[in-house]
Formats: C-alpha cells, sequence, structure tokens
C-alpha cells in the first residue's frame, strides 16, 4: 500500500513540478523578450514596412509573419477583425520572418507587389492559396504565381523588382531583426513592444485590449 | 498495520524497478519540456530516443503493481537499443563521428548543439545518461530479485 502511495505522489509531484516550470519559464521568457524590446527597438520597427490602418492610432501591432506560415493565415482575418472592432486606433505594421524553406522568395514576390501598390491584396491571396504553392513546409515560388493572377499586377515587373537590390535590403534586414529579437516562430506580435505572454488569439486579444484601454481612456 | 510482508531482497528489487521509473519520468518530462515548453528543435536522432524512453514511463509500473522483475525483459531492449542511440548521438556532439555518418539528411543537424551546461552538458548527454542508469537499476534489479 505504501508503494502505491509512493508511486501516486512521485507522479502527482513530478507533473506539478513540470506545470510550475512552464510557468515559470514563460514568465522568465517574457520579462526577456520585454528587455530586448526596451534595448533594441528599432530592430522592432523599420521605416521601410509596410503597414495598415491610421498612423496616428495609439495601439500598434508589430506582427512577424511568413507568407508560407498556415497560422499566420488563420491569423490574418482576426488581425482585421480587431482592427475593424477598434476603427482607428490600431495600427498595423508587418515584418518578413520567412523561417520556412523557400519563404524568402515568396517575401520577395510580395515587396515587388507593393511597388504596385497591391502588398495586402497580394498577401491576402497568397495566403488563400497555400495549399497549392506550399509543398510539405517548403514554399515554392514559381508555384505562387498563379495565385497572383487576377489581382491586376504587371508580374512581369514583379519578377524584375523582387531581385532589386532594396528588396533584398528590405528582407536581410528583417531577418536580422527576427533574430534580435529571437522569433522563432510564426506569426509572432508585439502590442506597443510587448509580446504575448504565451501564444494565441485570445492573448493577443486581451494585450490589444489592455493597450487600447491605455490608450483611450 | 495490515502490510503485506515482502522478503527484503524483492523490496529492494522493487525500489530499483521503481527508481529506473522515476529516471523514465523525469527524462521524459525533461524531453517535452526542451521541445514543448522551450521550442529546442528535436532532430531524427533524438527523435528515435524518445521513441524508446517514453514508453518505459509505462511499461515500467506495469512490473510494480503487483511487483514483477520480469518486466525488466521488456524494458531492458528498449533502453538498450536507446542507449546505443544516445551513445552515437554523444560522439556526433563530440565530433568523434561525421555528420555524414548520420540518418539527419534534412531539417535540424543532429550535431547542432543548443544547450551546453557548464560546458559540458547536452541534452543527449542527458539522455545517454538517463539511458544508462536505467540500464544499470533495471539489471540490478534483476539480479536482486533472482537471488531470492
Amino acid at each position: 500500500m505504501k508503494q502505491k502511495t509512493l508511486f501516486i505522489a512521485s507522479a502527482v509531484v513530478l507533473l506539478a513540478a513540470f506545470v510550475v516550470g512552464v510557468w515559470v519559464y514563460n514568465i522568465q521568457q517574457a520579462d526577456r523578450t520585454a528587455e530586448v524590446v526596451k534595448r533594441n527597438p528599432q530592430a522592432l520597427t523599420r521605416l521601410h514596412s509596410p503597414t495598415l490602418g491610421n498612423a496616428d492610432a495609439k495601439v500598434h501591432i508589430v506582427e512577424f509573419l511568413d507568407p508560407a506560415c498556415g497560422t499566420c493565415a488563420q491569423f490574418s482575418p482576426f488581425v482585421k477583425d480587431l482592427m475593424a472592432a477598434n476603427p482607428g486606433r490600431i495600427r498595423l505594421t508587418v515584418r518578413y520572418a520567412p523561417l520556412h524553406q523557400g519563404s524568402e522568395q515568396v517575401v520577395k514576390v510580395l515587396e515587388a507587389a507593393r511597388k504596385q501598390g497591391k502588398f495586402w491584396q497580394a498577401l491576402e491571396a497568397l495566403f488563400a492559396t497555400q495549399r497549392q504553392w506550399v509543398r510539405n513546409h517548403v514554399a515554392h515560388a514559381q508555384l505562387a504565381w498563379n495565385s497572383l493572377a487576377g489581382l491586376g499586377l504587371d508580374l512581369d515587373r514583379v519578377r524584375a523588382d523582387m531581385n532589386a537590390p532594396e528588396v533584398t535590403r528590405i528582407v536581410e534586414q528583417d531577418i536580422a531583426d527576427t533574430r534580435t529579437l529571437n522569433v522563432t516562430q510564426t506569426p509572432e506580435f508585439f502590442v506597443n513592444g510587448r509580446a504575448m505572454p504565451s501564444f494565441g488569439a485570445e492573448q493577443l486579444k486581451d494585450l490589444v485590449d489592455e493597450e487600447i484601454a491605455k490608450g483611450y481612456r | 498495520m495490515t502490510e503485506i510482508r515482502i522478503d527484503p531482497p524483492a523490496h529492494a528489487a522493487w525500489t530499483l524497478v521503481f527508481a529506473s521509473w522515476l529516471v523514465a519520468a523525469v527524462a521524459t518530462l525533461g524531453a517535452l519540456f526542451f521541445g514543448e515548453v522551450m521550442k529546442v528543435p528535436t532532430c531524427s536522432l533524438c527523435w528515435y530516443q524518445r521513441i524508446f524512453m517514453f514508453p518505459l514511463v509505462f511499461i515500467l509500473p506495469f512490473g510494480l503493481f503487483p511487483f514483477d522483475a520480469k518486466v525488466a525483459r521488456a524494458a531492458l531492449p528498449l533502453a538498450a537499443v536507446g542507449w546505443l542511440i544516445a551513445s552515437w548521438h554523444v560522439l556526433l556532439v563530440a565530433g568523434v563521428i561525421p555528420e555524414t555518418a548520420t540518418p539527419c539528411t534534412q531539417g535540424v543537424p543532429c550535431s547542432e548543439t543548443y544547450i551546453r551546461w557548464f560546458g559540458f552538458v547536452t541534452i543527449p548527454l542527458l539522455a545517454w545518461l538517463a539511458f544508462s542508469f536505467i540500464i544499470a537499476l533495471l539489471a540490478a534489479a534483476h539480479f536482486k530479485a533472482s537471488k531470492r
């Protein structure tokens, strides 16, 4: 009987230690991220990044995304809903974290589409058709062209622009910033410089609500 | 007290099997912590070691309630294969075996180390220690129980 008690008590202690460990680790990690953002504010926002929404909004969401990331595609409408629910109060900036193999090329396509004023349309179209051009977690830019048909883009110009040196510079800067800010998974959101305590749509909404309450009381 | 009297060798053997279960449970939760919480990428060799470590957490209790030292017959082969893979991995990280001779073809290279405590404690080394302890404890339990 005592052996059974010992066994069950051990199992409970181990599981409890694990849960406490997760909790402590997440808190430490959030503190560390806040510290890194504080020390490198320029790594969070660059003037070259695509931005949506009111420039004077008091809540600024910086989203690190990868066009080949499925969760980023799922979060895209959620972020738009958040912005629609708080008109004029949220500004969104997109940064690139091309973590998937081949994603860098697709990011360059997006930047080239941006030169024709079609960044957000192109991003939405790529998200909607991910299944066609992401195979086994590898992004294939050459399969993504179909997704862009119908947006009214001059695709020849996109092909030329995507290899422009300034596009390369933007992508390289964004990748360097993901390293500085330790962005290892996408999407990663920073709301007025604050990271989510743990990943999830609810956590993002809570963070946005807190910042809105602070900015617009 | 209505405690059932267990003869001392069996009792000692039970404790040894229980200790091996503790090691397996700590190793399993540790691996999950590294992978799921700290997001350390899991390379293919790590996955194979997990395959041989995780089941021990569920198999070993069958030998504890009621006590049956024969559980070592099921658990030792698993631990032994896991130990071999962990040994290979430790040598790989140490640079004794070149990376090209490994089954890692895509994704995370197995020779990459993300954690190095005190300058030498890596995750593969922890796995190797865990498998070593489990083998030693189970072998001792088997020996104690057969001496009865």
